[in-house]
């Protein structure tokens, strides 16, 4: 394994990006055509990588390591586990989703729209592979950027407000995430994730960190610093994932991007917090989560609940489902609250802490494919509708567009987590291990469920039941190439529902690793 | 030794300039141009003869006003050869950017390149007296610079920029004289004063007077007043050297005469010099946030940006002033880059600086190449990271967090806004809403403005992506015997 290839996945998306969006703007269906072939040539090199995986290590795999600034504790550190590769893999797959129903929204500037979505997929595939600090931050940040460029030229008439709360309330928690982890190299003297962890359990950090900030004086202890610094890095990830009551940038931004962008917004941008709270956080902070696992587990719950009850109110197709996505994430945050590494015995890592970690993760590959199908649901929603969304507009869809109704029917179903369906599974684990670990939790918890069910029937209800109802020239069915689009995933859908070992193989190494605490 | 060749290239340059006559401002272009590149390779050649290490390079040293202990000595340690390399980057980046200029073309040029000589000449000089002399011939120019080609109330800035330079030579004169007098070494040379020993009451109450003469430069807080309005009133080139270079003098100066002469002072004025430079950071960004005018965003910008330069010489740590030394070229780049979009691509071409006016221009459509710079500036300039300014304030706030936490967490803040103040004069100057309005004279971007702009990029993102190209220098040089007593007395390992 002398191939550098978690390397060449970052690069060859930032490579062709860049001559994507340099290309000259007469041709526009050749840009088209060279984007898709990048995406499905990343995806064939994460579908490759899945292959060579090695199932039976929690290792991380495939790494790399070089020197790069010493002196700052910077180095190339590259490695990829269960978490990754389940994070990569939505980073290479939704992308290419969204690049392929992104005809109607990039028309006349191509090279723009298509150079951008290749370099925020590059973003995407450095945060999900890098180890240190400063790599892993370059990433984060380098995907915010052409993500907020793609909201704020190609989305609706509110884009710009929008794009700008986006950028600016990720960018708060971006500078908390940077000043906790500048506080966290003066305490541990470095940068690398793993070596952090390993300071976090042997709870040196929060010696180094009373050591290190003396002059802050005030009476502080170690043990307070290291807890406000654990704000500072989960208020990064608060944002970003999002956690309520910081989702407020969320139902915006995701109405006013163009339904692909949003595609990519929700299915893997969302997962970047996520991953940081499981990759990051949680390894370096565990006896911070510990302590403050109640109130997290609240805000967990205020996550799936109030989310879920705004999305009942909601006229405009899109809104409901942003609304949606943060209530999914919220059962991702549940699972990964209850998580207290290195807490209790083997017992408990088996009733407990593995379902609930297998759960997230299946949760954020399954709430990713779901969410991107929906959004491109959308997407051809409102090609046939010129832009309108409200729901009261519409109604008795089924009636003209039978194929149409049917698979979004089906995503809707595998939203709200039917057996058989890929978002099952993932949910059920959760609340396995949410139930043993924090009963009140999962009890409370349900009522998400319930409320999940209402919004997204009475969805269905309104747009394919009833009288038909639409304004315009009329809602023509799906063509071949729109049939094969929303069928892949929703085939997908299906194969994840019924045979979710496809993925729990590749995470449950990781996930035991990871309960263990070690 | 080739950087000794960056001033007699400048010096000569702004003679043959001049002489070339008003008549044909094409040659005097190019005889400005080649002299800036040529003082650009020398600082390369010379950076590399220089070579990274702790030593300091002595170029030339002859007596010159023997009675007084007064040489002609210039040298050259890892910081001085940062900040000469960004001069003569910065040079040849504000010659292409005004390359449009005809009127007295000859003039504009030779007090351009005098003003460089007078730059090189601050940084390579370890002589306090030529330190001093070069410092007030780069000031001389600009006031000119500014009265002369400038837009916007011109006289008035041009008169607030210098009375404050003024004001602030002046303190650094008491200064100066105080700390001769008090070494008893009778001798300038910076070194020699600098481990003579001097009293710590000497240095109480001389460091406030030289570092505050110099941060007036540097625009520290509250003496920062007069950056907005000479930047704005300056011609591109003179406020692109003005933010690139200038402001970089009043930094260099309080580092090597205030803190390497007289560390014992600088420790303990240290936490008001934070307090000012904090403040700097979050009111500067603050008042950014609601200008009208494009060029007085970015004006206060270069305040808030070049309070973290501060911040981290008041940190006193290595990390805080390396990371210092660094933003002092990183924003040199990034300040220079955005002040040459504003300038030159926009304000030349739609005469107007308004940014109400800006945003039904559409100016993404109509001048692309100007929108992706600004877009790739303004990424830089928030700090994002890939590009210098991330790795250099990085560096100060983690300098920051060892020595002053409090003003760590507010210089955090600071951040926050100057990705708000940034991100909201993109959007408004270039991000508009497509109209029908186009600018009157929205002639394509020439080439040599995307030379200039892709050279102060590709600075930026080369610095970003391996920040070890400059640090070793900058460690290096900080590790130099000049700086002995200085690391001696914050007690660095």
């Amino acid at each position: 394994m002398n191939m550098p290839w978690l390397s060449v996945l970052m690069l060859v998306p930032l490579a062709l990006g860049t001559l994507v969006a340099a290309w000259p703007r007469s041709g526009a269906s050749g840009v088209r055509r060279i984007a898709l072939v990048s995406h499905a040539v990343v995806l064939g090199l994460v579908v490759w990588v899945g292959v060579e995986f090695d199932v039976t290590t929690r290792a991380l795999q495939f790494v790399e390591r070089r020197s790069w600034v010493p002196t700052l504790g910077v180095e190339y550190h590259l490695g990829l586990d269960g978490l990754g590769l389940v994070s990569v893999l939505l980073a290479a797959a939704v992308p290419l989703l969204a690049a392929a129903v992104s005809d109607r929204v990039a028309a006349g500037r191509e090279s723009l729209y298509y150079g951008l979505l290749l370099l925020l997929e590059a973003g995407l595939m450095g945060t999900f592979t890098a180890l240190n600090f400063f790599h892993w931050f370059l990433f984060w940040e380098l995907s915010l950027v052409p993500a907020y460029l793609l909201v704020r030229f190609f989305g609706g008439p509110g884009a710009g407000p929008a794009a700008f709360q986006f950028f600016v309330y990720t960018m708060v928690g971006s500078v908390a995430l940077l000043m906790g982890f500048l506080a966290l190299r003066v305490a541990g003297g470095t940068f690398d994730f793993i070596e952090l962890a390993r300071l976090g359990r042997s709870g040196q950090l929060a010696q180094g960190l009373g050591a290190a900030l003396p002059r802050l004086g005030l009476g502080i202890s170690g043990e307070a610093l290291t807890r406000a610094v654990f704000l500072g890095v989960l208020l990064g990830f608060a944002v970003k994932v999002p956690i309520w009551p910081f989702h407020t940038w969320l139902p915006s931004t995701y109405t006013e991007a163009p339904a692909p962008v949003t595609m990519v917004l929700t299915g893997v941008m969302s997962k970047m917090g996520v991953y940081g709270l499981l990759r990051v956080a949680l390894p370096i902070f565990p006896d911070q989560f510990r302590e403050l696992q109640g109130p997290l587990l609240l805000l967990a719950l205020a996550t799936v609940i109030f989310p879920a009850l705004a999305a009942m109110v909601q006229r405009d197709l899109k809104r409901v489902l942003a609304y949606s996505s943060i209530n999914h994430l919220g059962y991702c945050l549940m699972g990964a609250f209850v998580l207290t590494p290195g807490a209790t015995g083997a017992d408990w890592v088996e009733s407990a802490a593995a379902p609930a970690l297998n759960g997230v993760l299946l949760q954020m590959l399954n709430h990713g494919l779901t969410a991107a199908t929906l959004f491109a649901a959308v997407e051809l929603f409102e090609r046939r509708t010129g832009g309108v969304r409200r729901l009261d507009q519409f109604g008795g869809l089924r009636g003209v567009a039978p194929v149409f109704c049917g698979l979004m029917g089906i995503s809707v179903f595998a939203s709200l987590g039917l057996p058989g369906l890929n978002g099952f599974v993932g949910e059920f684990l959760i609340f396995r291990g949410v139930y043993a670990a924090a009963p009140w939790v999962a009890v409370m918890g349900t009522l998400g469920l319930l409320a999940t069910a209402v919004f997204l029937l009475t969805l269905m209800q309104r747009l394919f039941y009833g009288e038909l109802e639409c304004p315009g020239s009329g809602f023509r069915d799906l063509d071949l190439g729109e049939r094969i689009l929303l069928g892949v995933p929703v085939g997908l859908m299906f194969v994840l529902g019924v045979y979710p070992d496809l993925v729990l193989r590749w995470t449950n190494p990781t996930v035991l690793g990871m309960a263990a605490g070690n | 030794m080739a950087l000794t060749w960056t001033i007699w290239i400048s010096m000569l340059g702004a003679v043959g300039v001049y002489l070339a006559g008003p008549g044909n401002p094409a040659r005097c272009r190019w005889i400005a141009l080649m002299a800036s590149v040529a003082g650009c390779v020398a600082t390369v050649v010379g950076t590399f003869q220089v070579g990274v290490n702790s030593e300091l390079v002595t170029l030339v040293r002859v007596p010159w006003v023997k009675p007084l202990g007064i040489d002609f000595h210039l040298a050259a340690d890892g910081v001085s050869v940062v900040l000469v390399l960004l001069t003569g980057l910065a040079a040849v980046a504000g010659i292409l950017f005004s390359w449009n200029i005809s009127v007295r073309a000859n003039e504009f040029f030779a007090l351009y390149l005098l003003l460089i000589t007078g730059v090189y000449g601050v940084f390579l000089s370890f002589d306090l007296f030529q330190f001093f002399a070069f410092y007030e011939l780069a000031i001389v120019p600009k006031y000119f610079l500014i009265a002369i080609w400038g837009s916007t109330r011109r006289e008035y800035g041009a008169m607030k920029l210098a009375l404050y330079s003024f004001i602030g030579s002046a303190l650094v004169l008491v200064g100066v004289l105080a700390i001769y007098l008090a070494s008893g070494t009778s001798s300038f040379d910076l070194v020699r004063l600098a481990n003579s020993g001097l009293p710590p009451g000497v240095q109480t109450w001389a460091f406030p007077l030289v570092f505050v003469g110099f941060a007036i430069l540097a625009g520290l807080w509250p003496f920062h007043t007069w950056a907005p309005t000479g930047h704005v009133a300056a011609p591109t080139a003179a406020s692109m050297l003005l933010a690139g270079v200038v402001m970089k003098l009043g930094a260099y100066g309080a580092l090597r005469v205030g803190m390497m002469v007289m560390p014992h002072g600088a420790a303990l004025w240290a936490p008001v010099v934070a307090t000012l430079a904090t403040v700097g950071i979050v009111s500067a960004a603050l008042v950014a946030l609601v200008q009208q005018d494009f060029k007085f965003v970015i004006g206060y910008s270069s305040v808030s940006h070049m309070g973290f330069v501060l911040l981290g010489l008041a940190s006193a740590n290595p990390r805080g002033v390396s990371g210092a030394v660094l933003q002092m070229f990183s924003h040199g780049v990034i300040a220079g880059l955005l002040f040459g979009v504003v300038g030159r691509m926009v304000y030349d071409r739609t005469h107007t600086r308004e940014l109400t006016l800006l945003e039904g221009l559409g100016l993404a459509r109509a001048l692309p190449f100007a929108a992706v710079t600004f877009t790739l500036a303004a990424v830089a300039s928030m700090g994002l990271p890939g590009f210098s300014g991330f790795v250099a304030e990085m560096q100060v706030l983690t300098g920051a967090w060892q020595a002053f936490p409090v003003a760590a967490l507010a210089a955090g803040v600071g951040v926050v806004l100057a990705v708000a103040f940034t991100l909201r004069v993109l959007q408004k100057a270039f991000l508009g809403p497509p109209t029908t309005v186009t600018p009157e004279d929205a002639t394509p971007i020439t080439l040599p403005e995307k030379c200039g702009a892709l050279l102060l990029l590709g600075t930026s993102l080369v610095v970003g992506l391996y920040p070890k190209i400059l640090l070793d220098w900058i460690d290096g040089g900080l590790g130099s015997p000049a700086f002995a007593t200085m690391r001696k007395a914050f007690g660095w390992p």
